[in-house]
């Protein structure tokens, strides 16, 4: 029987997946992305304004942020469980991990519908 | 497919088979390193320098990198006079664009190694050789784009 640590992993493939999956996501919106901003830049203020008001881009970017954040929750997770090892701290670190991470994306969405 | 898995089983198949080594294995763990030893005395081959390095990019993309970048996009963004001030000022200290150039190479290096793992995920390029070669391209490859890029930001 695994010893099961409640600030440990979930014990299964869906965490290793998602990363991979989101992983993807960010990778093809950096492709898409870079590729706008080497062929369409540089950018003024109203044609960068522009970029990111558009519904698709906005929609895109957060899809990228929402990636990012379940992204890096499970990679942070990893960290903490590999280099911390007292489970009241790894606790708190993996808190302030997804407060950080929910800040990301709460700001993210505020930047993008202002 | 997770790779700890294979580890496991063949641990459990060596201690069956030999019970007094893994009784001296035993002993010996857990083993604690110190810094030193872990950064002067291990000598990593390439896979596991692009390994760690791909774990220390994606710290520092994470903490305080996203911060920064998101911070930059929202002041470029809130109104004209942030963008010219980010775009001609902020921006042009030297420190901001070694910032930036950290930030060129964490994220090169996150996304080269990272499709390198994908790959290896679905056990393309998983020889020893290939797996070699495909590291020190990724190594080689986000320097490149680092000094690409950071030519074009000077």
């Amino acid at each position: 029987m695994v010893n099961r640590v409640i600030v440990g992993a979930h014990y299964g493939m869906g965490s290793w997946l998602a990363q991979r999956v989101t992983a993807v996501i960010m990778a093809v919106y950096t492709l898409v992305l870079g590729f706008v901003l080497i062929e369409e830049g540089p950018f003024d203020y109203a044609e960068w304004q522009e970029l990111f008001a558009g519904g698709w881009m906005r929609v895109a970017t957060l899809l990228f942020a929402a990636s990012l954040a379940w992204h890096a929750w499970v990679g942070m997770r990893d960290i903490w469980m590999d280099y911390v090892k007292p489970d009241a701290l790894r606790l708190a670190l993996q808190v302030l991990t997804v407060l950080l991470l929910a800040g990301y994306l709460g700001w993210a969405v505020q930047v993008l519908w202002r | 497919m997770v790779p700890q898995l294979g580890g496991v089983i063949a641990l459990q198949r060596y201690n069956y088979k030999t019970p007094m080594a893994n009784a001296a294995l035993k002993r010996r763990r857990p083993k604690y390193l110190s810094l030193a030893a872990l950064l002067f005395q291990i000598r990593l081959p390439l896979p596991g320098k692009v390994s760690i390095l791909h774990r220390i990019s994606g710290a520092l993309l994470v903490f305080p990198l996203a911060a920064w970048l998101l911070y930059l996009l929202d002041q470029s963004l809130v109104s004209e006079e942030g963008f010219n001030h980010i775009r001609d000022h902020y921006l042009q200290s030297p420190l901001a664009k070694a910032g930036l150039l950290v930030f060129i190479w964490a994220y090169c290096h996150h996304f080269c190694a990272g499709i390198r793992f994908l790959l290896l995920d679905i056990n393309q390029g998983i020889e020893l050789q290939a797996a070699r070669a495909s590291a020190a391209l990724v190594l080689v490859a986000s320097l490149a784009l680092t000094a690409y890029f950071g030519y074009r930001l000077w």
